[in-house]
């Protein structure tokens, strides 16, 4: 009956999984509450699919990708920051607790900022305890 | 019934015979305005297609259905048939007419942005809203009561209700309130205007309904989300209503992958509101369609309503409000205020 939060991190191909991946070989530790899910880039990010996250149970998303005006493909960082952000006031505006959501930009060199940032994110979820709002039981 | 006397009986008396010109010169093909419904308070949109038929148009305060919506499809249906791929000159296709006040006329604006519409194919007749009255506390007003007639003044509407009782209502007082509080109720782009320039509007309290809900905290705005959005039945009038919903498959129709349950519990009755509203950030115009059509009075547009606000406070963008501008969310700048930085609970809201 030890709850542990469970943390869906949509990672964008190019910086911040290579910066996963730095993190992983450097031996940095960070909490095992995170399950990445590769993504050709944060612009790749639909409401849909953090959405589709926490009906399926998902208690927190954190989405990450290069920093702005470092995107492999250009512009789909810039594009991602404008549809996120305002996603992500009209969640808080419905009523999903701030910190459930997160987002950030991490490069492929920065594996220390990636393992300072999982244990952020999870324990600011921990504190706040299971999703229930928008979970979907079945 | 319906009787208008003052100044929308002028405009209504000006826009038929405008309509019936057009029609009769062969400038356009068919022209899209509202006509009388089944209920006196009820108009119905119609397409007017002979300058004979003009005289069915109708202008009140009643007209809560954005005309916007029609109009890619009309125009659609004039083109002749053609073979794929094949090329065909936009100025040689029939041109539609339309009537548009401020919200309308930004959708329409919008759908050039989103190349649904060809502006050179549309001819606008702009008239500047007064204020629609919303059908939900009409309706209520009625007390159950079936309106015979309805004669709306200037500001007053006189109903006759069935055994011969009348009572007197104060126009404004039953306008709605995205009207009230609408920051442009007069034709952003149109061929010609008829009628008065638009009347004061509190646009003070534009964001009043939002700020609201903002002042609760996060638990409180949850259980208002739920208590106000759980008794939708999934009937997507709100979808239909809309002059910005004009994709082939919509999100809820998808099935691999599903998006959005099918079913009107309570988890996917919110998740399809949430997106639905997230679909028209930077398109909405705070028209009220959805609103105005919902059977069961959800207050839907207030999600939309917070990402205008939203909008206007990020990007300083309004909806709709020339026709060069790129889409908000199609573009980008370097400097877009950064997601990464504005997290938590640091922001305004």
């Amino acid at each position: 009956m030890n709850w542990e939060p469970k943390i869906i991190a949509f990672l964008c191909n190019w910086c911040s999984y290579a910066g996963a991946d730095l993190a992983g070989v450097s031996r940095l530790q960070y909490p095992p509450n995170i399950r990445i899910i590769k993504v050709p880039c944060s612009g790749r990010i639909s409401p849909n699919i953090i959405l589709d996250a926490f009906l399926k149970g998902a208690d927190g998303v954190w989405v990450s990708g290069c920093h702005p005006g470092d995107c492999h493909y250009i512009s789909g960082n810039l594009y991602a920051r404008r549809r996120l952000v305002l996603f992500e006031r009209l969640m808080e505006f419905v009523g999903l607790e701030p910190g459930r959501l997160e987002f950030s930009w991490i490069s492929a060199s920065e594996g220390e900022q990636f393992a300072a940032k999982a244990k952020e994110v999870t324990e600011r979820i921990r504190v706040l305890g299971p999703n229930t709002r928008l979970r979907k039981v079945f | 019934m319906l009787e208008v006397t003052g100044q929308h009986r002028e405009c209504q008396e000006q826009l038929r015979k405008r309509a019936r010109d057009l029609l009769a010169s062969g400038e356009i093909a068919a022209f899209i305005g509202y006509g009388n419904g089944s209920l006196p308070w009820v108009p119905r949109p119609i397409v007017v297609r002979s300058p004979e038929e003009a005289d069915r148009l109708v202008w009140n305060s009643f007209l809560t259905l954005n005309l916007a919506n029609y109009l890619p499809g009309v125009l659609k249906e004039l083109e002749p048939p053609r073979r794929r791929g094949e090329q065909v000159d936009p100025s040689t296709l029939p041109r539609v007419g339309i009537v548009a006040t401020g919200c309308w006329s930004r959708n329409i604006v919008i759908q050039v942005q989103e190349n649904q519409v060809d502006r050179s194919r549309v001819h606008i007749i702009g008239i500047s809203s007064r204020g629609m009255i919303s059908r939900h506390s009409f309706k209520q007003a009625l007390g159950g009561k079936e309106a015979l007639k309805i004669v709306e003044n200037d500001h007053e509407i006189e109903v006759t209700l069935s055994h011969g009782e009348t009572m007197v209502l104060s126009r404004w007082e039953y306008v709605r309130p995205n009207c009230k509080t609408c920051i442009h109720p007069g034709p952003v782009v149109s061929d010609e205007t008829i009628g008065p320039p638009p009347g004061r509007r509190l646009v003070d309290e534009r964001f009043r309904e939002i700020e609201e809900v903002e002042a609760k905290d996060s638990q409180g705005r949850w259980e208002w989300f739920e208590e106000a959005f759980k008794d939708c039945i999934r009937c997507y009038a709100c979808r239909n209503a809309c002059p910005l919903c004009y994709c082939p498959t919509c999100f809820v129709d998808d099935s691999r992958p599903q998006w959005v349950g099918k079913s009107i519990e309570t988890p996917d009755a919110l998740t399809f509101h949430i997106l639905r509203a997230y679909h028209c950030a930077g398109r909405c115009t705070d028209c009220g369609a959805c609103e105005s059509v919902c059977p069961v009075g959800i207050p839907m547009r207030l999600l939309t309503k917070k990402l205008i606000k939203e909008a206007q406070m990020l990007f300083d963008w309004e909806p709709g409000m020339s026709l060069e501008e790129a889409p908000l969310l199609g573009s980008f700048s370097p400097d877009d205020p950064d997601i990464a930085i504005l997290k938590g609970g640091e922001k305004g809201t």
